[in-house]
């Protein structure tokens, strides 16, 4: 049965302001949708609540994945229960190598006794930095240490595929990529689609899209998702930009705490 | 009674004629007149932000302990045996507690002229050698309180001379197990490397015991000729209950070179000097200390490089864990002396802390007394970033597991740069063990 993420009124503050207020959002596997909006409007917010950032506090709301509550777990056991967040910001940790790594983020998915073989782990790690386009040294490289945005990207899309997650959260996955990078993230995240993977992925660009075709587009604003379609939003919204949204919705500053 | 616990009392002739009937050597004992005769005018050391006043340097059950003489690599304890790298070492000395326990040198370095001896047996067959070195350049005997006492006191070590324009590709390990609560070890490494000659040093001193309320006063001295290079490996593991005196000195000739990379894991009260003097022109040192503090202990890291040289380069990397209620202070001295021109003085001080108790305490210090020359400074103290420990997470990692990789990770640096692959795996396995054992 496809797995079902589910986001129901959530609020969210950052050192006691409100950021979210209200997003209602249901995911299932086999599904990509896309969240845009102009800068400023929520959207990583709600990236990183959903996976348990310490600086982001939910005020009110819920997350289910599966029906199991979300908000009650540790950041790990959510992973465990198979979500991942690309990030945007992914952070550098010295002396830990890139494939040590994530060899222990497999591993911690899976049963005590029942690592995985050094041998398959190699070969996965090696096809998938191969379509990735990623140089080999990098899994040795030291986790993010150095790398320039477009490899930190690219090392995100790794992990997505090495990791398998029920749901990926992509935050912003296509920012400071040129053109051949971003087709490289697109077919890391093509390649996943599939009737047991469920993307939420956060852009501001619709450039994106072109790649990779969402099955739901959502439009965020002041915190909220205020409008939902298909592709053919995505289009528009390249097309037009926010304006016509704003001035159907009656929205003038789009951005949080300007309503 | 004495309230002050550095105002000691020790008996000349009863230190004497005790050496005189373990028939230790003529310059041992001439040194240790030398050193009873100036002790007590002698200041105590003064390390910087670390009061020392009560700690007691001075209460020692036996000057000398028996220790157990091994026959054969095999028969050496297996808490020994794991630290040794079969393939690799084959110039070793092993010491148990006081006694030179085992000795293996190749018959090819002893072909060559080179010496690896127990000090007291270096102090019989080449007085001459360790006289012209011992305590002369690197440590002075007359230094302080401390370096006096460890000269009065000396119970064990090691000596080795490498001959001009040899280079020896194995490294020469010392293992020193420490098994007897009651034993003192007042050791002190003598390494001489003549003119154009390498060396690999390792070094373990450990603990099978779990506590001792005796005295660490350990001396290791670092003799570099015109071109030598000596590499220098340490992880020092003893029990929690002793005090500590650890000095590590260099000096290095022109165009010479000492590297340290020291891991200081001792769980006592202690106070550390690593200090490396540039004496020649375009002379090196990179001095790497890695520690973890835990319990309530406190310790005291002093690292200097004082760069008398031209084109000098000196470098020092510090990082430190403290936990529970350890306190840490690290000292860092880059010192480019008065013609010193075209030298760089670079140093890095972290310390990370895992609990709110726990002290940490980096400063770092640039002397300056040249216009041309290069020198920088960084130091931080923190706590586990949590957008790491979250970055981690994400991935499914536990939190335990997120720290111990974020640790390792933090002290690598300095694990790398041992030379010894068994002594590396030790020191992580140690690291280990201090940093999550509950």
């Amino acid at each position: 049965m496809a797995s079902v993420l589910e986001i129901k009124e959530l609020h969210v503050e950052i050192d006691g302001k409100e950021i979210l207020k209200g997003v209602n959002l249901t995911i299932k596997q086999g599904e990509i949708h896309a969240v845009m909006g102009p800068n400023g409007t929520g959207k990583s917010t709600l990236a990183q609540a959903i996976m348990g950032h310490p600086r982001y506090e939910v005020t009110q709301g819920e997350v289910y994945l599966d029906g199991e509550d979300v908000l009650e777990m540790e950041v790990d056991e959510r992973a465990q229960a198979g979500l991942f967040l690309g990030m945007q910001y992914p952070s550098e940790i010295s002396g830990v190598t890139n494939s040590d790594f994530l060899r222990s983020s497999i591993n911690a998915q899976r049963e005590e006794g029942d690592e995985i073989n050094l041998m398959q782990f190699i070969k996965q790690l090696d096809k998938s930095m191969e379509e990735l386009e990623m140089d080999t040294d990098m899994s040795t490289r030291y986790l993010n240490e150095g790398f320039s945005g477009g490899e930190k990207k690219r090392n995100e899309i790794l992990q997505l595929m090495m990791l398998e997650p029920a749901f990926g959260i992509l935050d912003e996955i296509d920012s400071g990529l040129d053109i051949d990078a971003l087709k490289v993230v697109a077919k890391g995240i093509n390649h996943l689609r599939g009737d047991d993977f469920g993307a939420l992925i956060i852009t501001h660009y619709q450039r994106l899209l072109n790649y990779i075709t969402p099955d739901n587009v959502h439009v965020m604003m002041q915190g909220r998702i205020v409008k939902s379609g298909d592709k053919e939003l995505a289009e528009r919204l390249e097309a037009e930009g926010y304006d016509w949204i704003k001035e159907e919705l009656g929205i003038e500053d789009e951005t949080i705490g300007a309503e | 009674m004495a309230t002050d616990l550095n105002e000691f009392v020790i008996n000349r002739d009863e230190i004497i004629s005790a050496a005189k009937a373990r028939g230790e050597s003529d310059l041992m004992i001439r040194k240790k007149e030398a050193a009873l005769d100036k002790i007590d005018s002698l200041e105590m050391p003064k390390p910087d932000k670390t009061k020392i006043t009560r700690w007691d340097f001075f209460s020692v059950s036996n000057p000398v302990t028996e220790g157990t003489i091994y026959d054969s690599l095999d028969d050496l304890p297996d808490s020994v045996q794991e630290l040794l790298d079969r393939e690799q070492t084959r110039n070793i000395y092993v010491q148990h507690n006081n006694t030179p326990a085992f000795l293996r040198v190749s018959e090819e370095l002893k072909d060559k002229g080179v010496i690896i001896e127990s000090i007291a047996e270096a102090s019989e067959n080449h007085p001459e050698l360790v006289e012209k070195y011992f305590m002369t350049e690197g440590v002075k005997m007359d230094e302080h309180k401390l370096t006096a006492y460890h000269a009065a006191m000396l119970n064990g070590g090691i000596f080795v001379y490498v001959p001009k324009n040899v280079k020896i590709e194995d490294p020469v390990q010392m293992v020193l197990l420490h098994d007897d609560e009651k034993a003192s070890l007042f050791n002190h490494v003598l390494i001489v490397a003549d003119e154009g000659s390498e060396l690999t040093y390792v070094e373990n001193y450990l603990s099978s015991v779990e506590e001792s309320s005796e005295q660490i006063n350990i001396i290791s001295e670092v003799i570099a000729k015109d071109n030598a290079k000596v590499t220098y490996g340490a992880v020092d593991f003893l029990a929690e209950g002793f005090t500590g005196y650890v000095s590590h000195r260099g000096v290095a000739g022109r165009d010479a070179t000492v590297d340290w990379a020291l891991g200081l894991m001792n769980d006592s009260n202690a106070i550390y000097d690593n200090t490396t003097y540039l004496m020649g022109d375009n002379s090196s040192s990179n001095l790497k200390t890695v520690v973890v503090g835990r319990g309530s202990q406190t310790q005291n890291f002093t690292t200097e490089i004082v760069q008398y040289g031209q084109d000098t380069v000196g470098h020092i990397l510090k990082h430190g864990v403290m936990r529970d209620a350890a306190t840490g202070i690290f000292n860092g001295i880059g010192h480019i002396k008065d013609g010193g021109t075209r030298s760089d003085a670079q140093q890095e001080s972290r310390v990370l802390m895992l609990s709110e108790k726990a002290r940490g305490d980096a400063n770092p210090i640039l002397l300056i007394d040249e216009d041309d020359v290069t020198a920088g400074h960084a130091a931080s103290v923190g706590r586990v970033d949590p957008i790491q420990m979250f970055y981690l997470m994400s991935r499914g990692i536990s939190r335990k597991e997120a720290e111990r990789l974020v640790i390792h990770g933090f002290l690598a640096p300095v694990v790398k740069a041992l030379p010894v692959e068994s002594v590396k795996n030790q020191l992580r396995d140690i690291i280990e063990l201090k940093v999550l054992a509950k």
